[in-house]
């Protein structure tokens, strides 16, 4: 079969007002997205044919936010879905999407996620948290809440733990993505986060489960992004600069229980990889730019040395002298990721990427963006998702 | 002890014996009589054989630690008291992991791969939960 390498392109981004926005819910932020995504690719609304959803934590509808197509009243779609892979389905849906057009099921696919768990009277923590402690736990699977393990921060704890014990990596280490990635938001006039951060600040805040100080922690945003997924042709008539996907691929170690299994230290990146860099014709030192999914500081260490970029158990002393920030030789979440710029899970370094390969990164573009890789990671390192995209069809 | 404010698991008709038998203080895993893997998890399918028939039988309460963290936020009124608690992961010999609490350790001293054995805390009249300290041979 025909390599997919170079075929698609994403032609249309939009990113609504991110962070502390109250008084919208989930749905207005998806269509506001969708609505800046078009104007973006100068696509009218009736070409578009197929759309696919990421709800996430406040949903806009039942079936999995597929009544979405009604608030945006778009009529007669060809391909439609509700994904559900956590942080993993935004590259998914990019992946999918491609597929589909590359295929001829559809022409034009917006691909859509937005959230709204901020409230006023309830932070970031207890919008993610707390929901696990109103559990009555039931047979074995409730177990851990007998012994006071709740919410999301905890497993990645132990992961980012498991880590430290086996290979020496320490808050030191953790503590230089966390500041690399607040440098490249403070050149982010998008970001939520943009006043500076030392090393002491980031020892300085406050645990939330060690070995993850509060900066370790992804931010949590309200708000709405919107892609759209066309063919190479039909991206070069659009309005803006086609971002060429030259390649995708997935890796699940899953969430096995199996005797020695350690999904936490060792992650589907590297079968993610295999497929996505064979399809793009590349090796990781061709990459001159990562988007990685950084739901937490150790999630970034991991998934570099999974790539190959550092060898396993490497990925601490590689990021010490602060490579993955601005001037450094491997710029990384270039917009400041989900930990200081904005919390939209997967399609937060779906759109730095767009941003990087457009060359429409201002102050904060990235010198060489020949090669991006993006990243998605659902679950607790479950699930992963890698794309491949270049301002060039290959 | 009938104030224990902390979650109360119910057993499920899978998870029952487990419950049982940590109340005798002995701490039991489901084997599976068709290819003999040992699972603790709310299945009545063996991951590995796909076979349904399997038994409870009593684990040597020895293992290691997979890894632990400490938990700072206040997710639970009935658990601010004591924070900071370590959680953990706990590895059995006979392959199941399992969430516990390390005991008879300051949470400084914990470390990952570290030895552990089994006790048993009747934290009410209804409920014991297995719990681990170190393991000094």
């Amino acid at each position: 079969m025909e390599s997919i390498k170079g075929k698609t392109a994403i032609a249309g981004l939009g990113i609504t007002p991110m962070g502390r926005i109250y008084g919208r819910d989930a749905a207005s932020f998806a269509v506001e997205a969708v609505r800046f995504a078009l104007e973006d690719s100068g696509l009218g609304k009736e070409q578009i044919d197929g759309l696919l959803i990421n709800q996430a934590t406040t949903p806009f509808g039942g079936l999995g936010g597929l009544a979405l197509q009604e608030y945006l009243g778009l009529p007669n779609l060809r391909f439609v879905n509700s994904l559900t892979m956590g942080g993993a389905t935004a590259a998914s849906m990019v992946q999918i999407a491609a597929l589909a057009v590359a295929h001829g099921m559809a022409n034009y696919v917006v691909c859509v996620f937005a959230d709204a768990p901020l409230r006023e009277d309830r932070g970031g923590g207890q919008a993610y948290g707390a929901w696990s402690a109103g559990l009555r736990p039931y047979g074995l699977s409730g177990l851990h809440l007998a012994y006071g393990l709740f919410g999301i921060n905890a497993p990645y704890a132990m992961a980012a733990r498991r880590h430290m014990g086996l290979y020496g990596t320490t808050n030191e280490h953790l503590g230089a993505i966390a500041v690399a990635q607040r440098k490249w938001a403070a050149l982010n006039p998008a970001a939520q986060e943009r006043e500076p951060m030392t090393m002491e600040d980031y020892h300085r805040s406050r645990w939330v489960v060690e070995p993850l100080h509060l900066y370790d922690c992804c931010l949590v945003s309200n708000g709405g992004i919107a892609v759209i997924v066309t063919t190479a042709e039909r991206a070069r008539d659009l309005r803006q600069p086609p971002v060429y996907v030259l390649g995708m691929g997935q890796g699940h170690p899953g969430a096995l229980t199996r005797p020695g299994w350690d999904a936490d230290t060792v992650t589907g990146a590297g079968i993610a990889k295999e497929t996505a860099f064979g399809t793009a014709g590349i090796s990781v030192d061709d990459v001159d730019v990562c988007e990685l999914y950084d739901c937490y500081t150790y999630t970034v260490l991991v998934t570099l040395e999974d790539y190959g970029f550092c060898e396993k158990g490497e990925g601490g002393p590689f990021v010490a002298d602060g490579k993955l920030g601005p001037g450094g030789s491997l710029p990384t979440d270039t917009g400041g990721g989900m930990l200081s710029a904005y919390y939209m899970w997967g399609m937060t370094p779906i759109s730095e990427a767009a941003i990087q390969a457009r060359g429409q990164g201002g102050e904060r573009q990235a010198p060489k963006n020949d090669i991006i890789l993006v990243t998605g990671n659902g679950g607790i390192l479950e699930h992963h998702c890698a794309i491949v995209l270049s301002p060039r069809p290959g | 002890m009938s104030d224990y404010a902390k979650p109360l698991p119910v057993p499920s008709p899978i998870s029952l014996p487990f419950f049982e038998a940590v109340k005798r203080h002995e701490l039991v895993v489901m084997r599976c009589r068709s290819c003999g893997t040992c699972r603790l998890i709310e299945r009545e399918t063996c991951p590995e054989c796909w076979s349904n028939d399997y038994e409870w039988v009593r684990a040597s309460g020895r293992g290691s630690v997979y890894s632990f963290v400490v938990m700072h936020q206040r997710l639970h009124p009935a658990f601010a008291g004591d924070i900071p608690y370590n959680v953990a992961l706990i590895d059995l010999e006979e392959g199941p992991r399992l969430v516990s609490n390390i005991v008879g350790c300051p949470n400084e001293a914990l470390k990952v791969s570290m030895a552990v054995e089994v006790v048993f805390d009747d934290v009410s009249d209804e409920l014991t939960l297995p719990r681990f300290r170190p393991t000094f041979a």
